[in-house]
C-alpha cells in the first residue's frame, strides 16, 4: 500500500508536469521566434561573408576581428577601426547623456505627480502614459517636425529675432540627443515615480525638524529614498538608447550613425552578415553588462535592509 | 505664520514639470496641426481642409499596410495572450518549483535583448527557412510578433492573478468542480480584466512595432510604421501627419481603455 508521503509526492509531481505543460507553448514561440535565433548569430559570426550577402559555410574570425579592426589592404596589418570606434564612442556618449537629461527632467516631473493629491495623480501619470505607447516613429517623426529648419523651434527664434539664420539641427548629434530624450522621458518618469509614490513623508519632516533646508533634504533624504527608482529609470533608457535605430536614422545622416545603424549597414549595403553579426552580439554583451550592474545594485540595496 | 509650511515643495520642480508636459506634448499637436493643412507643406500653414486624409485613405500602398498591420497585430496578440495567459496560471500561486526562474527569464527574454538584436537573429533565421520552404508569406512577421509580445501580455495577466484570492477556486474544488470547471467558472471571469489589459497592450506593441518588422518583412509586406519609415527618406507632405494622426487616434484609445482597467484594478 502507498503511504501517504508517497500520494502526496506524486500530486507534487503530477503538479509540476502540468505547470510544465501549460506554459510550454509560450516558452516554445519565444524559443523559435526570439530566442533560438540568437543562437544562430553566434554561429553567423564566425563565418565568411558571401559575395551577395548571407554567408559562406567557412570559419573565420574576420567578423569579430573587424568589429575594432581592420586589415590594410595592401600589407595586411592590423589598425584600429577608427569608423566602427566613433561610432562605439557615440553610441556610448549620446546614450549616457540622454539617460542624464531624462533623469534631470523626468526626476523633477515624476516629483510633481507624486505630490499631487491622490486623484489628480491618476491624470498626470495619464498625460505621462499616452507619449509612452504612442508610436515611436511618429514621435520621432514629430519632433523632427519641431527641429528641421523650417520647423518651430527655427521659426519662432526667428520671429523672436534671436537668430536670422534657421540653425541647423537636424542630422546632428544634437538632433539625436534631443530626439532620444523626447522619446525616452517617459521610461524613466514612470519608475521614479513608482518609488516616490511610496515615500514616507514623515523622513522628510523630520529632514526640516533637523534643520535640513530643502537642497539637503532632496540630497540627503528624497534622492537616497528614491535610488531604486533612479537606477531602474535609468537602466530602461540607457539600454534602448544604446541599441536605438529608429531615432538616428529619421533625425541622424549617414554621419551620426549608432550601433544599430552601423549593424543594419553589414546586412544592407555592407554585405557583411559576419560583422553584423558581431557587432549585434557586442551590443547585446555591453547590454547585458549594465543589467548585471543593475541587478548587483539592487541586491546590494535589498541585502543591506535585511 | 501666513501660509503653511509645504515639506512636499522643492523650488522649481513644478515649472521643470510643467516644461516637461508642454514639450510632451507640443510636437504630437504639431503633428496632428498640420495633417489638416490644405497646402503641400508640413511647415507653412495655409488653411484648414481634410485633404491629405482623403488621400491617404485613397492611397492604396497606405490601406493595405494598414490591413497588414492589424491582421498580424491580430493574430500575434490573441495567440500571445492566450499563451501568456497559460504561462501565467502555470508560474503564479506556487511554491517554488525546479524551473520556475528560468521560466521567468526565458520568458521576459525579448525584454532583455536590443530589439536590433532580436531582428538581426530573426533576418538571419527566417532567410534560411524562406530558402528551405519557399514560404514568403505573412506567418514569418506573425510568429516574429508573437513572440516579443509574450512578455507583455504575460506581465498584466501575472499582475492580476497573484493579486487574486485562492479560496474561491479551493471552494470550487471542494464542491467537486473539474479544474476545466473551476477555471471557466471561477478563475477566468475574475482574470478577464488582466487577459484584457494584456491582450490589449500586446496589439499596441504589435501595431507600433517598426526594427523588427523593418527586417523580417519580404518585399510588398510594409506594414503602416514600415511604410512610413520608407517615406521618410522622400520629400514629406502632411499625408504623413494625416496617417500619423490616425494611428495616434487609435494608440491613445487602446491606451485609455487600457489604463482604466489597469486603475480599477488598484482602487477595489
Amino acid at each position: 500500500m502507498e503511504s501517504a508521503e508517497q500520494v502526496a509526492k506524486d500530486a507534487e509531481r503530477r503538479e509540476i508536469r502540468d505547470r510544465w505543460l501549460l506554459s510550454a507553448p509560450a516558452l516554445i514561440i519565444i524559443f523559435l521566434a526570439a530566442t533560438g535565433p540568437l543562437l544562430i548569430v553566434v554561429v553567423y559570426s564566425f563565418l565568411t561573408p558571401g559575395p551577395y550577402g548571407d554567408v559562406v559555410w567557412k570559419f573565420s574570425t574576420d567578423g569579430w576581428l573587424s568589429v575594432l579592426m581592420q586589415r590594410d589592404i595592401f600589407d595586411d596589418t592590423l589598425a584600429f577601426a577608427d569608423a566602427h570606434l566613433s561610432i562605439f564612442w557615440r553610441s556610448a556618449k549620446l546614450s549616457f547623456m540622454t539617460t542624464i537629461l531624462t533623469l534631470l527632467f523626468g526626476f523633477p516631473t515624476a516629483y510633481f505627480i507624486a505630490t499631487r493629491p491622490a486623484r489628480q495623480r491618476d491624470i498626470w501619470l495619464f498625460l505621462i502614459t499616452i507619449p509612452f505607447w504612442t508610436n515611436l516613429l511618429i514621435r520621432t517623426f514629430a519632433i523632427q517636425e519641431v527641429i528641421r529648419n523650417e520647423g518651430i523651434a527655427n521659426t519662432v527664434l526667428i520671429k523672436l529675432g534671436i537668430i536670422s539664420q534657421p540653425i541647423q539641427m537636424m542630422f546632428t548629434d544634437f538632433a539625436l540627443m534631443v530626439g532620444m530624450t523626447y522619446v525616452y522621458l517617459p521610461l524613466m518618469v514612470l519608475p521614479l515615480y513608482a518609488s516616490m509614490e511610496k515615500i514616507d513623508f514623515r523622513l522628510v519632516e523630520a529632514g526640516y525638524d533637523l534643520y535640513a533646508n530643502r537642497f539637503q533634504v532632496l540630497r540627503r533624504v528624497i534622492i537616497p529614498l528614491v535610488k531604486p527608482g533612479i537606477i531602474a529609470g535609468s537602466i530602461l533608457v540607457f539600454i534602448p538608447a544604446l541599441g536605438a535605430y529608429v531615432t538616428p536614422r529619421v533625425l541622424g545622416g549617414s554621419k551620426n550613425m549608432m550601433l544599430g545603424n552601423l549593424i543594419e549597414l553589414q546586412f544592407g549595403q555592407g554585405r557583411n552578415w559576419p560583422l553584423g553579426s558581431a557587432l549585434s552580439l557586442s551590443l547585446m554583451a555591453i547590454v547585458m553588462v549594465a543589467l548585471l550592474l543593475y541587478v548587483r545594485a539592487v541586491g546590494r540595496r535589498g541585502g543591506a535592509h535585511g | 505664520m501666513a501660509s503653511r509650511f509645504d515639506i512636499r515643495r522643492q523650488t522649481g520642480f513644478t515649472t521643470i514639470a510643467m516644461i516637461c508636459f508642454f514639450a510632451l506634448y507640443l510636437p504630437i499637436v504639431t503633428l496632428v496641426v498640420y495633417a489638416f493643412n490644405s497646402g503641400n507643406s508640413i511647415a507653412v500653414w495655409e488653411g484648414v481642409s481634410l485633404r491629405w486624409f482623403y488621400q491617404a485613405w485613397n492611397n492604396n500602398q497606405v490601406v493595405d499596410a494598414a490591413i497588414r498591420s492589424l491582421q498580424i497585430a491580430l493574430v500575434a496578440a490573441t495567440v500571445a495572450t492566450i499563451v501568456a495567459t497559460m504561462a501565467a496560471l502555470a508560474t503564479t500561486r506556487t511554491k517554488p518549483y525546479p524551473g520556475l526562474g528560468f521560466k521567468y527569464a526565458f520568458i521576459n527574454q525579448p525584454l532583455m535583448v536590443p530589439e536590433i538584436v532580436t531582428a538581426v537573429a530573426l533576418l538571419i533565421f527566417f532567410s534560411r527557412i524562406k530558402i528551405w520552404t519557399g514560404y514568403s508569406g505573412l506567418g514569418y512577421l506573425m510568429a516574429a510578433h508573437t513572440a516579443f509580445c509574450i512578455p507583455f501580455a504575460y506581465l498584466p495577466i501575472r499582475a492580476r492573478l497573484e493579486s487574486m484570492d485562492l479560496s474561491l477556486e479551493t471552494a470550487a474544488a471542494d464542491l467537486y468542480a473539474t479544474p476545466w470547471k473551476a477555471f471557466r467558472r471561477v478563475t477566468f471571469p475574475l482574470l478577464w480584466p488582466g487577459i484584457l489589459a494584456g491582450l490589449m497592450l500586446a496589439f499596441v506593441i504589435s501595431l507600433d512595432d517598426v526594427v523588427i518588422t523593418e527586417f523580417v518583412k519580404s518585399g510588398g509586406q510594409d506594414t503602416l510604421p514600415t511604410y512610413m519609415l520608407g517615406q521618410f527618406r522622400r520629400f514629406i507632405t502632411p499625408e504623413i501627419n494625416a496617417i500619423s494622426t490616425v494611428f495616434l487616434l487609435i494608440s491613445i484609445l487602446i491606451v485609455t481603455v487600457f489604463f482604466f482597467i489597469s486603475r480599477k484594478k488598484d482602487h477595489e
